[in-house]
């Protein structure tokens, strides 16, 4: 079970301004129900550029129907350019936070927001122009970068909480990867640090381990007519057996440390040593 | 701590079940008086001994099996590890495995990372579905090979229900010399099984959803079945399993055992007729609702409903309001961001994958309760179609 805090709670219950807004200047929609969640977002906006109703239609779970519900009390009465700077943060907060699995749910608030302002001026959203990194959920690269900014977020797993992105296949997660790297280290200037590696279980390893061979090594043995096997993990100490034309060759020696080795200790840990099962 | 269990309406037993009042009596004195080690040379020991051999031959009794053929887990994902991984290293050289693509997570997760656990790469064969959750023979007998080590099919499906014909499919595997696993938790109480009349080898099942307490589970292993322990230690159960007994929940699993069979013929008349009632009550009075799985082909405590439109853990956060309890197959509550594998391999449309919901009775609910639900569903299901921007009133 979720724990959401007594605000999603009472928003979920008894969510405000649900319906449809008849002469609604503004609208957003976001969302699909292959999705899972989805949001219409109806805005009244004056002459003076002032939010003066607003009203929702949400299908979802509870968070999702909560953001709705908060994010309609919040941009009532509101001017156009001060509803424009509302984050996704910023709907998590007035609900006095949200589990980190469904931040993506304050997301789909802050979207709908921009698309309904959007629709009023009768612009086109730049995000919606990126290209489509995530199929299962239709999310773009321009929203990841932005949700990586704005958020802080540091792993693939956060940006599926926030975005969706990765959350379905999971064949985007390589992609992804890049994505983030490429925007912290645009953020810091400078290439951030391979992220601290934690002390991991050997299962834990031998996963990684299996994960990069599997991607990585294999591919290239095979062209060679060769293939590697992970016969063991004991502590640092990683077993494999080469194949094929790897298998006896003078230079397996040299692949094994100088490429295998080489790759693991990138990847998973840098205190691993490589073996020949012989 | 208090947790009202009096005041819950709780249809959510294929998660877990209440611990029946005469189980919770024969476990006490096992839990106070009765401490000494079975293994132990006095007989203070040794009497607790004698009671798990009595329990052992009222779990053989329900599975119409022979007492040594009853190894005692510590749940039904160990008993399912240990049989599969058993098999695999039994033939080290055969690198096949066929299962289906509805298995519990306990199966599931272990077949699709076989490689990690066992160094080897095995071929995977998941059998599909068809819309109505039931299996295709066809598939499953072109499926078989030489290098097959073992098949792994669910008796029962825990989400729909749906009942497969796993005692056909053993035979089939039997022929081939293929061993043959059933992870029969959701099936063991709820319908007849006789394991002197099939060819299955291994059979999981798991204490605590058939009134039994959590922790314990039993592997049934066929006479003369080739065998590797999955836990090696001590010489209990045989040396098939070490470590030392939970004694006091299997004493209550074979109290449990035998109410289940006392029991049989009420799960599959009064229950059924509850499920039914409850089913065929939320079908009519809630439109665009529909049944998930074999309306026959299935146990008699299951129903999984999809409500089209709307979203399952907001249906359930409803529910609880009225403190009903119920499962559902959307994302939101599978705590990934997909629906449930099991109604995704049905080809269950998403627009009702996400606002699927499961009943699962028990000989503990009433008519009473059928009806208090019966009488609240629509009013939620109503209230959150109006929220939806999907719903068409008209459509």
């Amino acid at each position: 079970m979720w724990e959401y805090t007594d605000k999603v709670q009472e928003h979920f219950m008894h969510p405000r301004n649900v319906g449809e807004l008849e002469d609604a200047n503004g609208v957003g929609e976001v969302g699909s129900l292959a999705c899972g969640d989805a949001l219409k977002l109806m805005i009244k906006v004056d002459e003076n550029n002032i939010i003066t109703d607003a009203k929702f239609k949400t299908f979802g779970c509870a968070s999702a129907i909560a953001s709705s519900s908060a994010l309609t009390e919040m941009i009532k009465g509101m001017p156009l350019d001060e509803a424009e700077k509302i984050t996704n943060e910023d709907i998590a907060e007035a609900l006095g936070g949200l589990p980190k699995e469904k931040m993506h749910c304050s997301v789909m608030g802050r979207e709908a927001l921009e698309a309904a302002i959007a629709d009023y001026r009768g612009v086109v959203l730049p995000m919606a122009q990126g290209e489509v990194v995530c199929e299962c959920f239709g999310v773009t690269d321009l929203e990841i970068i932005r949700a990586i900014k704005e958020s802080d977020l540091r792993s693939v797993e956060e940006i599926t909480n926030f975005t969706k992105a990765g959350g379905g296949c999971g064949k985007c997660e390589d992609r992804l990867r890049e994505i983030l790297q490429q925007t912290v280290e645009g953020i810091a200037a400078e290439p951030k640090k391979p992220e601290k590696e934690q002390r991991m279980t050997t299962l834990q390893k031998i996963k990684k381990i299996e994960q990069v061979l599997e991607r990585e090594i294999r591919p290239t043995l095979r062209k060679d007519g060769g293939d590697i096997e992970l016969v063991d993990v004991d502590g640092d100490f990683v077993t494999v057996s080469l194949r094929g034309a790897c298998s006896g060759c003078q230079s397996s020696r040299t692949t094994l440390k100088e490429y295998v080795e080489k790759k693991l200790r990138e990847q998973v840990a840098d205190s691993l040593i490589v073996e020949e099962d012989r | 701590m208090d947790c009202n269990s009096d005041k819950v309406i709780y249809m959510d037993n294929n998660a877990t079940t209440r611990i029946a009042p005469e189980v919770v009596d024969a476990m006490m004195p096992f839990l106070t008086d009765c401490y000494g080690n079975p293994s132990s040379m006095h007989t203070f020991g040794g009497q607790v001994g004698k009671a798990i051999k009595e329990a052992r031959a009222r779990i053989a009794d329900l599975l119409g099996a022979e007492p040594e053929e009853i190894v005692f887990t510590s749940c039904g994902t160990e008993s399912d590890s240990t049989a599969i991984l058993s098999a695999l290293q039994t033939w080290p050289e055969k690198r096949h495995v066929v299962t289906t693509r509805v298995e519990h997570p306990a199966v599931k997760n272990l077949c699709e990372n076989l490689a990690q656990l066992t160094g080897h790469k095995h071929r995977l064969t998941r059998l599909k579905v068809e819309r109505d959750g039931t299996l295709n023979l066809d598939e499953y007998r072109d499926a078989l090979s030489e290098d097959t080590a073992i098949v792994s099919v669910m008796w029962a499906n825990n989400e729909t229900g749906v009942i497969f014909p796993v005692e056909e499919m053993a035979a089939m595997a039997r022929e081939r010399g293929i061993l043959f696993h059933t992870d029969a938790v959701q099936a063991v109480g709820k319908i007849p099984i006789n394991m002197r009349e099939n060819d299955i080898d291994f059979l999981s099942l798991s204490g605590h959803k058939l009134h039994a307490p959590k922790g314990v589970g039993v592997l049934y292993i066929r006479k003369g079945t080739p065998f590797v322990p999955f836990m090696n230690g001590g010489h209990q159960e045989k040396g098939r399993r070490g470590g030392t007994e939970n004694v006091a929940s299997i004493i209550g699993l074979g109290r449990a055992c035998t109410l289940a069979g006392e029991k049989m013929e009420e799960e599959n008349t009064r229950v059924r007729a509850l499920r039914d009632r409850l089913e065929q009550g939320l079908l009519s009075s809630i439109p665009k609702s529909m049944l998930n799985g074999h309306p026959d082909k299935r146990l008699p405590n299951t129903t999984n409903i999809s409500f089209e439109f709307v979203e399952g853990e907001a249906i359930l956060l409803h529910m609880n309001e009225y403190n009903i309890c119920a499962s559902s197959g959307s994302a939101c509550t599978s705590g990934s961001l997909e629906p449930s594998h099991v109604l995704r391999a049905m080809g269950v449309p998403f627009t009702a994958a996400h606002g699927s919901i499961r009943f699962s009775l028990s000989i503990y609910n009433t008519e009473e309760e059928v009806d208090f639900v019966l009488d609240k569903m629509p009013g939620i299901i109503a209230g959150l179609r109006e929220m939806s921007p999907f719903w068409n009133p008209d459509q």
